[in-house]
């Protein structure tokens, strides 16, 4: 029984590790490929089954002009974009969570628990129907095809994450902290400076995580708000796929798309298994 | 500098948490609110501390108007009884922090949170997590950080309701000695709680709170001794008082079937809807006594609680032994009828035998 407990368990983790891996080690080898060894029949093992070759690399980083597609400037408008948007819907979306959780608010028949389920209520929409107004918007503040532009919609669609993981964070958190933090001489401010935030981390650490991955893979706007000006990698990506598809970088490209996400999940690994993400607050 | 508060109420529901509290408290002296769960002693604390806006009413401190001062500027401190520390520091910046707010020199803080570490016997603690004491431990760290302000006004709000049985009385007496020895002649002292027992400890001037109201005001054995009514009476003793309808004739006190004579301070009261209230522990076992069934027999300690009833009257006897019952058993017990006292249908105190109202 118990055997057969132990062979069950690894049978499984190796069948979900190879579901896993796989679909990787499949966009690494191709990224190694040319156009015969991709037509050529199935192949993995290179140097026996294929000769590798660095052009599916050297492609992303040349620029147009010599034949490349140069995903270097898309790449950092990414990173520009996602991590400003994260940055500032982190901020905003913590201060209002903490305003949620610690104070009341009464408009009418709209209470606190309305205003956060209204945050929320931005992501439950389907994208489409933001599409329109979004567009009609940034043309209007004259906003369309450019950074800025991406990071106010983005501000929009991440700030309910980081809205909705605070509130529920903070409301673990026992007022009597805060109350004592006034007691021993802060002001409020200064307890949520000094107090409520430095117990928070775990907290923030996780909307961070959650708003980073959302804006990082959003397509779907990145696609509709630019067009020739200001490029997205997510967009710049699928526009590699033209007559011929070129495999070969689109698995590179692939990979180098992915590489940003793979770190942040190392980091907050490392950070969970310290035991630093529970028991902060009993 | 005293600390006075006029018809404070606070009712943020239909219900009162306060309702026109008033009390004038002086400084270097201990003050004991004594309540049932939910009887507005927390309220109360809240409001001196600012933490709460009464809805109506005045505190003034020093002859300043306490509600327009904020409550980081108040100077005063508040020991929850949740275990309330900042998780994320240590003992000794815990301790620390309320000094450092004041932007104290760090040699004059290492000082005092020694010392306040040392008065809670906590020394060699200060690099400790705070998740890794015990919960009397922490409520020590949350006392010591309390005490290392020097507050004027230092809130106790039932401060040791959460600990286990051994540690509560050990805590409690090292609190009776630090109070006794002088936490400053300046501070007032204010210390909620629901053990009456613990109010007598204490031993300081009592508040009795119920439904936001004060009840009564006096010296603990004040309290004990003339409690001013039955819902006092029942407030302030653990086991509650035992109250018993009965009628007065021909100097016997009359109840299902019982006649036992009545001692003189009550020998006058002859009205209707008499109450008559007897301490648990003013009932003993006796072979010639009066027989009452065993409802429950529980034993805690080195005590043994017994829930006796005749007909529809139910009592409850301590006896200071481990003594094993079993429900529905037959007992004798004798009341000490001399130190009974007697209510007024309207719940007042009628006669007590310690010479209030005496008939």
């Amino acid at each position: 029984m118990n055997k057969l407990y132990i062979f069950l368990k690894y049978f499984f983790i190796v069948v979900w590790t190879v579901f896993v891996v796989a679909p990787f080690l499949w966009a690494l080898t191709t990224s190694f490929k040319d156009f015969q060894s991709v037509n050529g029949g199935v192949t993995y093992i290179p140097w026996v089954d294929f000769e590798p070759n660095l052009e599916g690399w050297k492609v992303l980083v040349k620029s147009p002009a010599k034949g490349g597609v140069d995903i270097i400037e898309p790449y950092f408008n990414s990173l520009f974009v996602t991590c400003t948007a994260s940055l500032i819907s982190i901020i905003l979306g913590t201060l209002s969570a903490y305003a949620l959780s610690r104070y009341t608010f009464k408009a009418g028949f709209v209470k606190n628990n309305d205003i956060t389920f209204f945050f929320i209520s931005q992501r439950i929409m389907p994208p489409i129907v933001l599409s329109i107004p979004f567009f009609l918007f940034l043309s209007s503040i004259n906003l369309l095809d450019s950074l800025t532009g991406l990071i106010v919609v983005y501000i929009v669609l991440l700030m309910p994450i980081a809205v909705w993981i605070m509130v529920d964070f903070f409301n673990k958190v026992p007022r009597e902290i805060d109350e004592t933090a006034l007691i021993d001489g802060c002001n409020p401010y200064q307890a949520f400076l000094k107090v409520v935030l430095p117990n928070s981390i775990p907290g923030l650490i996780v909307a961070g995580m959650f708003c980073i991955i959302f804006g990082w893979i959003d397509f779907f706007f990145a696609f509709i708000l630019t067009f020739t000006e200001v490029q997205l990698l997510p967009v710049k990506i699928v526009a590699l796929n033209s007559s011929v598809t070129p495999w070969w970088s689109l698995s590179a490209s692939a990979l180098v798309s992915v590489a940003p996400l793979i770190i942040v999940a190392f980091i907050v690994e490392r950070y969970l298994s310290k035991g630093n993400l529970s028991g902060a607050i009993k | 500098m005293d600390l006075v508060a006029n018809n404070l109420s606070y009712k943020p529901d239909d219900q009162y948490h306060l309702n026109e509290v008033s009390f004038n408290f002086k400084e270097g002296n201990l003050y004991t609110i004594l309540g049932r769960t939910l009887s507005g002693k927390t309220t109360l604390l809240k409001t001196i501390a600012g933490l709460l806006t009464p809805d109506s009413g005045e505190i003034e401190f020093d002859g300043k108007n306490f509600l327009k001062i904020p409550v980081w500027e108040r100077n005063v401190a508040m020991v929850y009884q949740q275990f309330i520390n900042y998780p994320h520091l240590n003992v000794f910046e815990n301790i620390a922090f309320p000094l450092k707010q004041r932007k104290i020199d760090q040699s004059i803080i290492n000082e005092k949170v020694m010392d306040a570490l040392k008065s809670v016997g906590l020394l060699g603690y200060e690099n400790r997590k705070i998740q890794e004491l015990s919960g009397g431990q922490q409520q020590r760290v949350s006392l010591a950080r309390s005490l290392v302000k020097n507050a004027k006004i230092l809130l106790l709000d039932e401060p040791l309701v959460n600990l286990d049985y051994k540690l509560r009385e050990q805590l409690r007496d090292e609190f009776k000695n630090l109070f006794s020895k002088g936490l400053a002649d300046e501070t007032i002292l204010i210390y909620s709680t629901t053990d009456p027992r613990e109010t007598m400890e204490l031993n300081g001037e009592v508040i009795v709170l119920d439904e936001g109201k004060v009840l009564q005001v006096g010296p603990a054995k004040e309290i004990f001794e003339n409690p001013n009514s039955l819902k006092v009476a029942e407030i302030s003793n653990d086991p509650p008082m035992n109250i018993i309808e009965a009628k007065i004739l021909d100097n016997q006190i009359r109840f299902e079937g019982i006649d036992v004579e009545a001692p003189q301070h009550l020998s006058k009261l002859t009205e209707e809807g008499l109450k008559i209230g007897l301490r648990s522990s003013d009932i003993e076992l006796n072979e010639n006594g009066h027989e009452f069934e065993v409802e429950l027999a529980e034993i805690s300690g080195s005590e043994t609680l017994l829930h006796l009833k005749r007909g529809d009257t139910k009592i409850i006897v301590s006896i200071e032994e481990v003594l094993n019952f079993k429900i529905h058993d037959k007992v004798k017990i004798n009341f000490k009828i001399d130190r009974a006292y007697a209510f007024h249908a309207d719940g007042k105190l009628a006669s007590s035998p310690f010479g209030g109202l005496n008939g």
